[in-house]
C-alpha cells in the first residue's frame, strides 16, 4: 500500500531524512518510533505530500507521490500531531468543509458526519464551537475528520499525546476497528507500549536513518526474551538472556534488588537507540 | 477547480455570516472618524477643485478603507492559519489546486472590503456628500480589493510572524493610506517621491474613484494597472503556496 525507496529529505545543510526505503502492506498497522528529531514526522509529511522529498520514490494506492499527488491527498487521511481543527468554526462545520475539500456528494456527506460524530461520541455536541473542546475532543474530532472521504492510508502522528489513559485506550480501540475494516496505518508515537500493543511491524528510526524493521516480538526476541534489571551506583541496568533459567541465576549473583522480566519493546529501543550506554 | 473556490470561499462566509453584526459596527468606526475630522472640521473650509473637500475625501477614503479591509481580512486570519493554528494544512492535503485556494481567499477578502465600503458610501451620503455611483465605479472598488485582498495572501505566505505582519502593515500600508492621493493630490510633492507615489496601487484606485465620481473620463490606464498587480500577486500566491511544500 505504502512503497517508499531512497527516499532523502535535506533542508539546508541538514540531512532530516536519510536514504529511507521501507514497505506497508494494506490493512497493517505500522509503527514508526525514535527519539525526537529522528525525523518521523518529517517522513509523514512526505508521505502526506505535505513536504516533497529530495530524492527517491514514494508510492502509495499505486501512484507515485510525483506525477498523482492528487489521487494520493484523495486516497489519505491525516491526523496531525497538533491540533489544527478551523476554531472558528463547529464539529460538523469542521466536517463539512473537509468533505467539500474532498468533492463528498452532500447527501453522502451528511450520512458520513453524523456516523462519525456518532463513531466518536461527539454527535450531541456537533454544533457548539470547537473552541471550548478539550483535548481528548479535538483529538477524536481529528480522527472523524480523517476518515470522513474513507481514506484507503490514515497517517497518525503522536495521536495519543497528552491524552488521559481512559481516551488513549478508547483511541487504540477504535485503530484496531479502522485496521479490522481494512485500513492501512502508519502511526508515529513516543509511547512504546503504544507501538507494541498496536502495531504488526514497527520500524525505529534514529537520526534520519532506519535502524530496524520487524515486529514487537522479534525486535525483543533479538535481545533475549528474559530482562534482569538491577540498580547500582552507576544507575539501571539491564542485562538480556535468551533463556529464563539463566537469567535467574544471574539474577541470583547479584546482591541488590533486582527484577526479572520478559523484554519489551521498549528494551529494544533503548538498545538499538543506544541511549543507554551498555555496562 | 469552481467548486473547490466556492468550498474556500464558503468557509469564510460562514464565519462572516456569524459575526456579520460585529463586523459591520466595527468597521463603522474608523470612516465616521475621518468623514467628522477630515470631512467637517478639517474640510469645511477647503475647496478642491471647485468642489467641498468632503466630496474630494471620500472616494480617497472608500480607497484607503477598501484596502485596508480587503488586506487584513486575508493576511491577518491566513497568517495566524499558516503559522500558529496549521490550519492551512487542512486545504494543503485536500485534494484541491494552489490556484482555486488563492482564488477563493482573494474573493472572500475582496468581499469583506466590498461590504464595509457599502458602509462608507452610506455613511458619506447621510453626512452629505454628493457622488455619483456607476458600474465603473463598481469595478473600480472591486478591483481595488482584488489587488489588496491578494497582496494579503502574498504577505501572509511570506511573513514568518504575526509581528512582521503588523511591520508590513506599518511600512506599506499606513504610508499607502497617507500618500496615495487620499487626502490631496500629491501633485506638489517633489518629482522622485511623486515618480514613486504613482507606481504605488493605491494611487490608482483613489485616481479611478475620484475620476469616475466626479464624472470625468473612464481611468482605463488605472484600472489596467490595478488588474496587472492583481495577475501578479496571484500568480505570486499560487507560486508560494506550492513552495511551501519545499
Amino acid at each position: 500500500m505504502i512503497h517508499i525507496e531512497n527516499f532523502s529529505k535535506k533542508f539546508g545543510d541538514r540531512t532530516a531524512v536519510d536514504n529511507l526505503s521501507l514497505k506497508i502492506a494494506k490493512g497493517e498497522i505500522f509503527g514508526l518510533l525514535g527519539p525526537n528529531g529522528a525525523g518521523k514526522t518529517t517522513t509523514i509529511r512526505v508521505l502526506t505530500m505535505l513536504t516533497r522529498p529530495t530524492a527517491g520514490k514514494i508510492v502509495i494506492d499505486g501512484c507515485e507521490a510525483s506525477h498523482q499527488e492528487q489521487h494520493i491527498k484523495s486516497v489519505i487521511g491525516v491526523v496531525p500531531q497538533h491540533f489544527n481543527l478551523d476554531s472558528d468554526l463547529t464539529p460538523w462545520e469542521n466536517l463539512e468543509l473537509h468533505g467539500r475539500l474532498h468533492h463528498m456528494v452532500p447527501q453522502v456527506r451528511n450520512q458520513r458526519i453524523e456516523e462519525l460524530l456518532k463513531f466518536v461520541e461527539l454527535e450531541d455536541r456537533a454544533h457548539e464551537m470547537v473552541q471550548k473542546f478539550s483535548g481528548g475532543m479535538k483529538r477524536r474530532l481529528m480522527i472523524a475528520r480523517a476518515l470522513l472521504h474513507q481514506p484507503k492510508v490514515l497517517f497518525l502522528d503522536e495521536p495519543t499525546v497528552g491524552l488521559d489513559p481512559q481516551v488513549r485506550r478508547r483511541l487504540w480501540d477504535l485503530i484496531r476497528h479502522l485496521k479490522n475494516e481494512g485500513l492501512t496505518v502508519l502511526l508515529t508515537t513516543h509511547y512504546i507500549e503504544e507501538a507494541e500493543n498496536l502495531c504488526q511491524r514497527v520500524a525505529i528510526m534514529e537520526k534520519g536513518r532506519l535502524i530496524a524493521i520487524d515486529t514487537p516480538m522479534e525486535l525483543c526476541q533479538r535481545l533475549g526474551s528474559y530482562a534482569v534489571e538491577w540498580a547500582d551506583e552507576e544507575g539501571t541496568k539491564t542485562k538480556f538472556f535468551a533463556d529464563r533459567n539463566e537469567a535467574s541465576a544471574f539474577a541470583a549473583t547479584l546482591v541488590t534488588t533486582t527484577t526479572l522480566r520478559q523484554t519489551n519493546l521498549e528494551d529494544a529501543f533503548v538498545e538499538l537507540t543506544g541511549r543507554k550506554v551498555a555496562g | 477547480m469552481l467548486y473547490d473556490i466556492w468550498t474556500v470561499f464558503w468557509r469564510d462566509w460562514l464565519v462572516l455570516k456569524r459575526r456579520i453584526g460585529r463586523f459591520i459596527l466595527s468597521r463603522m468606526v474608523s470612516p465616521i472618524l475621518y468623514l467628522v475630522a477630515f470631512g467637517w472640521g478639517l474640510g469645511r473650509n477647503i475647496q478642491v477643485n471647485q468642489g467641498s473637500y468632503l466630496d474630494f475625501i471620500v472616494p480617497g477614503i472608500i480607497a484607503l478603507n477598501s484596502m485596508n479591509i480587503s488586506f487584513n481580512s486575508v493576511g491577518s486570519p491566513l497568517n495566524m492559519s499558516r503559522v500558529y493554528h496549521k490550519t492551512l494544512e487542512e486545504y494543503l492535503i485536500a485534494p484541491i489546486s494552489s490556484m482555486s485556494f488563492v482564488i477563493g481567499k482573494v474573493a472572500s477578502g475582496a468581499l469583506r472590503g466590498l461590504l464595509s465600503s457599502l458602509i462608507i458610501i452610506l455613511l458619506a451620503f447621510t453626512f452629505g456628500a454628493h457622488a455619483l455611483i456607476t458600474i465603473w465605479f463598481a469595478i473600480a472598488l472591486v478591483l481595488n480589493c482584488l489587488v489588496f485582498a491578494s497582496m494579503g495572501l502574498v504577505a501572509a505566505m511570506v511573513m514568518n510572524t504575526h509581528e512582521d505582519m503588523a511591520n508590513f502593515n506599518t511600512y506599506v500600508l499606513l504610508p499607502m493610506s497617507f500618500l496615495c492621493a487620499t487626502f490631496f493630490i500629491p501633485d506638489h510633492l517633489p518629482t522622485v517621491l511623486r515618480w514613486l507615489i504613482e507606481f504605488l496601487p493605491l494611487t490608482h484606485a483613489s485616481h479611478a474613484l475620484r475620476a469616475i465620481v466626479s464624472g470625468g473620463e473612464t481611468p482605463v490606464f488605472s484600472l489596467f494597472i490595478m488588474a496587472a498587480y492583481i495577475t501578479a500577486f496571484c500568480g505570486i500566491g499560487v507560486w508560494l503556496m506550492e513552495k511551501v511544500r519545499e
